[in-house]
């Protein structure tokens, strides 16, 4: 009967661990932002911290797991964890595409003079045609080139559209037991995630230095950098995680009936992936 | 349909589990929901003491025109302060508190479902707030741009810009693992026959809260982060020279804000709906339809933001839908308090403490729901807006609703906490303390707002002189009242009271009281047995 | 006891509808559109106390009627579909009733087609400047002298003692009486916004953004208001007054406050 039980663990202190790295982590970022270069140090150790308690906290969990004290239940409130999660995080960045709209739509051609701003555009931006790209009716950030879709974003696209693949082909290998396959597959996806950030960071660079587009650049530059940046970092945070996926794979973890994990990293994943499918069609291309 | 149909089973041998650990490692390093929400409930309770004692600096500024104690920076300040820390200190906390308690014992499940990010969820409020109140000791100041943090207002901040927008990602961090606990513990831990409607309605209406959690406080997220990069990497978003608009924030946080506001009433709605069944003696009248509307009134909570925006020059087609929008929330209110009335219609009632705060709830929160009606009216909400109207309304479906309903919820369910009676005469004396006193408070603000006050000022004219004067005298009165709270709760606790039983009142109904009182560390590690799959209701 | 609460609760409640000469209760105001609103407000609280008769009424009777004290026994019914179909449908009539009045005067408050005068309004930190359209008439307004030597803390000077304490400033807005006045409303940095209750206005003042709303106002006279949205330490500090009068007066005001005079 006890077999059956709801694993409830008895006592923990990766939690509080984490909250002291968070103090020392936002604490350091902010002095860091008011101007002291020093914070930054307290700012790393912050992170330092919080990364130590990821390891062990999830060092902690693989143990318990391995160990069998997980029933078919405790499985299911860990799923159902991972998907509200990545619901939360499909919200977060709605708040950012949100923007997006509302500026395409609302604050740029009212800034033209639509609807009910004839005189916004007629007393305070004279000659303000409502176009997009822009960056504003004060040419913030002055000229700048907009990112055209093809080219670098078209190839990052079909990177992480092959990668979907790829782990869906790890995933079918993994319930069938064909580790082989699976190590291989597996090892493909966080690769082809690697390449997706490198080729991402080449575009960044060549924005900032060829085309003048940046942070900066007004609302475009605002809206670009912000959602490819956030959906950029999720790559990179997600291709650490199918690399962890790896390791434990090699390691011989997951059964074709237990592998909670190795779904969770891939649900983030395929959350990852349609997220740049948003961003292609809404930044880049229409 | 009584208790007397849950059977319970107790494992007589308890297995790998053991009691509390020994001193500070029980509370630092928690996973059981009764210590976690004990924490949660206390911090809450200092919170609010603190958010308190800035609302009565901020009533004594205004006891009488003329400025007589505090600059008017530092009185923006504790206004800004005050309500950060009220909605996110004092009451989500003490929902979420409840919630760790009673949720577990309410649907017969061991504990949350998640015990160890229960854990975490917790302990980064006190650090998100004491990086919020360092603040108060930067050059510059606190936050003063109110708890809205509209933009270009806020970027004019002091040092503290980036820890207000730190610590409001740190809150956010924390209610979402809370929320997503509370989900996966409801979906996923309930015991078995109990199907989703025979929840109980504090249950049910925590499972919705926690939905509007999970979507809107990322949502806020996305918001500050907005503010951070406008004010230290140069984005446009709320610059029009850039393209932006500071109106698209108030969209955004407005978006966050509205749900918000709901987040902070839909639980107190749920322990209102335990307590009057209780004691009236009588089942909850329209169980599925006050599930039914609780869930509308969270839908309908996603369409009416613009509602707190009718004088930014919204387009008039923008306007009209958010008025209709917002008109229409009444409907599923109304569903609520005509069934809390039904359910008491023709009951048994006595009057005990809970009893009397959920009164208090439902005729006060009416109010407060009345006033926000007539806000959401455009024209006049044109003259309402950004008065001591709108205080007054908020405050009465904050202070006599989401406070009354935590008060409530405390004296409802703490002698199944302590294992032992409140003082009820005490208790009695609490409640017309504070219910008196809150009008005294709060109801000559609806005056004030009409005869032209604004809200956020730290001086008035003469005329506003008088009602002035009684709102703070109001405060001062329902602030000792509270002493009085902290007095009877850390009494019961210390275990003077009698020995409470099980049952603790007469014949509840429940799976919470079919466990000893006080409930043993660890409740249902076997899942108890719901024969009648409607028991609850 | 209970009883006793909310009877009070209501007398107050109507008594606030019968003191509008106490000051306790919206401005009736001095244009059409303010009397609409006015009244829209009086509809929708005398619907709200209405409701409150009947919902309170019915609490209070059953917690009279229904007490264990008095011997009542409970009932055992928990559904009953008809009622609530009605408590349902009737508040959905009765939000309609409220719409559709509240619907024609936003319909008219946001047209401002056909203006007499157009004044743009800018907010400062903390003040407010006014330009006459077309006419080469501007100038700040900011609160007035014997305001801003009371308001300092313990300045020693009680504010009962200040005409108008804190509404009112150097140079007010004038506008000729009967004529249908447009205001622009923008910001030079944080947003401010511009109310007059007697006029029932309340617009927003947002940088890069031009709001557009409109009054005419009937009576000649002194209308007081102030900033209404948040705007840094002064925004208790910044109030708006308009000086109503006939328009001949108008018409010399304007000329002698161009700039070659
Ligand atoms: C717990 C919090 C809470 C709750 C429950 C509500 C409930 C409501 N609120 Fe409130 N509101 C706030 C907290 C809350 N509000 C806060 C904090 C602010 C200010 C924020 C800030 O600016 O700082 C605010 C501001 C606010 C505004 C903006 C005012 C302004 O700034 O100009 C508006 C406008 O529409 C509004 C409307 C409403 C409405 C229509 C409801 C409805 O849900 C009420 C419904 C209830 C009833 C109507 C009563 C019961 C119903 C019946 C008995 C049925 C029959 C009734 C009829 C048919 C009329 N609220
Ligand atoms: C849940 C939320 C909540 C709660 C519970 C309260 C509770 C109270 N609020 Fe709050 N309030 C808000 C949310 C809340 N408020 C919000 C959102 C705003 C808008 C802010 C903005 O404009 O941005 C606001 C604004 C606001 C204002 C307007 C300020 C302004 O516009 O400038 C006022 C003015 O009277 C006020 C008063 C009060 C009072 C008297 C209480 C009382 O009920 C408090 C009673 C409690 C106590 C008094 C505690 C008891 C303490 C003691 C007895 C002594 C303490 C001792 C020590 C610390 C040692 N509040
Ligand atoms: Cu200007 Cu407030
Ligand atoms: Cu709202």
């Amino acid at each position: 009967m006890s077999n059956n039980r709801y694993y409830v663990p008895s006592e923990s202190y990766w939690p509080i661990v984490g909250s002291i790295g968070l103090l020392f982590t936002m604490v350091g970022v902010s002095t860091w932002l008011n101007g002291s270069s020093p914070a930054f140090w307290l700012f790393m150790l912050g992170v330092t911290i919080v990364v130590v308690m990821l390891f062990g906290w999830f060092a902690n969990v693989i143990a318990e797991s391995e160990s069998g004290v997980y029933n078919a239940q405790v499985d299911v409130s860990f799923r159902m964890g991972m998907f509200w999660f990545i619901f939360s995080e499909v919200m977060f960045f709605s708040a950012f595409f949100g923007a997006l709209f509302y500026a395409r739509n609302m604050s740029i051609p009212w800034l033209g003079g639509d609807s009910n701003n004839f005189f916004t555009n007629l007393i305070l931006w004279d000659g303000f045609e409502s176009t997009w790209p822009t960056n504003g009716p004060a040419d913030v950030g002055g000229e700048y080139e907009s990112m055209p879709p093809f080219g670098l974003p078209l190839i990052n696209t079909a990177l992480l559209l092959t990668s979907s693949v790829t782990i869906t082909i790890a995933h079918h290998a993994l319930l069938q037991g064909q580790r082989a396959l699976l190590k291989v597959f597996l090892a493909l996806t966080f690769l082809l995630g690697f390449i997706f950030v490198y080729l991402q960071g080449v575009e960044y660079i060549h924005a900032y230095h060829e085309m003048n587009l940046k942070l900066t650049s007004g609302i475009y530059g605002s809206t670009f950098f912000m959602l490819t940046g956030f959906h950029g970092m999720h790559v990179t945070i997600g291709a650490i995680m199918l690399t962890i996926i790896w390791l434990r794979v090699m390691k011989g973890h997951f059964t074709p009936t237990k592998h909670f994990a190795f779904e969770a990293v891939a649900w983030y994943w395929h959350f990852v992936d349609v997220v740049w499918i948003g961003l292609y069609v809404f930044v880049y291309w229409l | 349909m009584s208790s007397a149909e849950i059977s319970t089973h107790h494992d007589a041998a308890h297995g790998e589990h053991h009691g509390p650990a020994k001193g500070i490692r029980r509370w630092l390093f928690a996973t059981n929901h009764k210590d976690i929400g004990t924490m949660y409930l206390v911090f809450s309770l200092l919170m609010f003491f603190t958010g308190g004692f800035m609302a009565l600096i901020i009533r004594t500024e205004l006891f009488s025109p003329g400025l007589q104690f505090v600059h008017p920076e530092f009185f923006n300040q504790m206004t800004t302060m005050h309500a950060l820390i009220m909605v996110f200190g004092a009451v989500m906390p003490a929902f979420v508190g409840l919630a760790n308690w009673m949720i577990p014992m309410m649907i017969g499940a061991p504990d949350m479902a998640l015990p160890r990010m229960n854990n975490w969820s917790f302990w980064i409020l006190p650090v998100a707030f004491g990086i919020l109140l360092s603040t108060l000791w930067m050059p510059g100041g606190a936050p003063a741009s109110g708890w809205t943090m509209y933009p270009p207002l806020v970027l004019q901040t002091g040092d503290a810009f980036p820890f207000l927008i730190f610590s409001v990602h740190l809150m956010g961090f924390s209610s979402i693992m809370g929320a997503i606990n509370i989900i996966v513990t409801i979906i996923n831990m309930r015991a078995p026959n109990m199907t989703l409607l025979a929840m109980p309605m504090f249950v049910w209406t925590w499972l919705i809260t926690a939905y509007l959690l999970i979507a809107v406080m990322p949502v806020l997220a996305g918001a500050v982060t907005m503010l951070l990069t406008d004010q230290f990497f140069g984005t446009s978003f709320f610059l029009a020279a850039g393209g932006g608009d500071p109106v698209m924030f108030q969209h955004i946080f407005w978006f966050f804000g509205h749900p918000e506001v709901y987040i902070m009433i839909l639980p107190a709605f749920g322990v209102v709906s335990e307590i009057i069944p209780t004691f009236s003696r009588k089942p909850l009248f329209g169980h599925d339809s006050m599930v039914y509307a609780a869930s509308s009134i969270a839908f309908l909570s996603f369409i009416v933001w613009a509602h707190h925006m009718f004088t930014v020059g919204m387009p008039l087609t923008g306007q009209l839908f958010f008025m209709f929008a917002t008109l229409l929330i009444a409907v599923p209110t109304g569903v609520k308090v005509f069934n809390w009335v039904a359910t008491m219609w023709q009951g048994a009632m006595t009057f005990e403490t809970p009893m009397l705060f959920s009164l208090g709830f439902v005729f006060l929160f009416t109010i407060g729901g009345f006033s926000g009606l007539m806000l959401a009216v455009v024209p006049a909400d044109i003259q309402y807006h950004d008065s001591y109207f709108v205080v007054a309304h908020f405050h009465y479906v904050l202070v006599p609703g989401s406070i009354f309903g935590i008060m409530a919820a405390t004296y409802y369910w703490l002698p199944k906490w302590a294992g032992h009676m409140y003082n009820e005469k005490l208790g009695r004396i609490h409640f017309w303390m504070s219910a008196i006193f809150v009008n005294v408070t709060f109801f000559p603000m609806h005056f004030l707002g009409l005869a032209g006050m604004p809200r956020r000022i730290p001086d008035y004219s003469t005329q506003f002189a008088d009602f002035n004067s009684i709102a703070s005298v109001g405060a001062i009165g329902f602030g000792l009242s509270q002493l009085l709270f902290v007095y009877i709760v850390f009494r019961c606790v210390r275990g003077d009271g009698a020995t409470a039983t099980a049952e603790v009142w007469d014949n509840p109904r429940g799976l919470e009281w079919t466990v000893p009182s006080p409930a043993p560390y660890h409740t249902f590690e076997e899942p108890p047995e719901v024969t009648d799959g409607k028991a609850f209701s | 006891m209970i009883q006793k609460l909310c009877l009070s609760a209501l007398a107050i409640l109507f008594a606030s509808s019968a003191g509008a000469e106490w000051e306790l209760n919206m401005p009736r105001g001095v244009t059409e559109l303010s009397a609409e609103t006015y009244n829209l407000h009086m509809q929708v609280f005398y619907w709200c106390c209405a409701i409150a008769v009947v919902v309170f009424g019915a609490m209070i009777y059953s917690l009279v009627k229904h007490r264990k004290a008095a011997g009542a026994k409970p009932a055992n019914f928990s559904h009953s579909m008809t009622a609530e179909m009605i408590w349902t449908i009737i508040p959905i009539i009765i939000l309609m009733i409220m719409a559709v009045p509240s619907a024609e005067t936003l319909i008219k408050l946001e047209d401002g087609r056909k203006p007499d005068l157009t004044v743009v309004v800018t907010g400062y930190q903390w003040k407010w400047h006014y330009e006459y359209l077309g006419e080469d008439v501007a100038y700040y307004s900011s609160l007035a002298r014997t305001s801003v030597d009371a308001r300092r803390k313990n300045s020693g000077i009680d504010p009962n003692t200040v005409e108008n304490y804190l509404l009112d400033v150097d140079n007010p807005l004038v506008v000729p009486v009967g004529a249908k006045v447009r205001v622009l409303i923008t910001s030079n940095d944080v947003i401010h916004a511009w109310w007059v209750p007697d006029l029932a206005i309340k617009k927003d003042a947002v940088p890069g953004f031009m709001n557009e709303t409109w009054f005419r106002a009937e009576l000649t006279g002194v209308y007081r208001g102030q900033c209404a949205e948040l705007c840094g330490k002064d925004h208790g500090y910044m109030p708006v007054v308009v000086e109503v009068v006939e328009p001949t007066a108008f018409q010399n005001w304007l000329d002698s406050s161009r700039p070659e005079n």
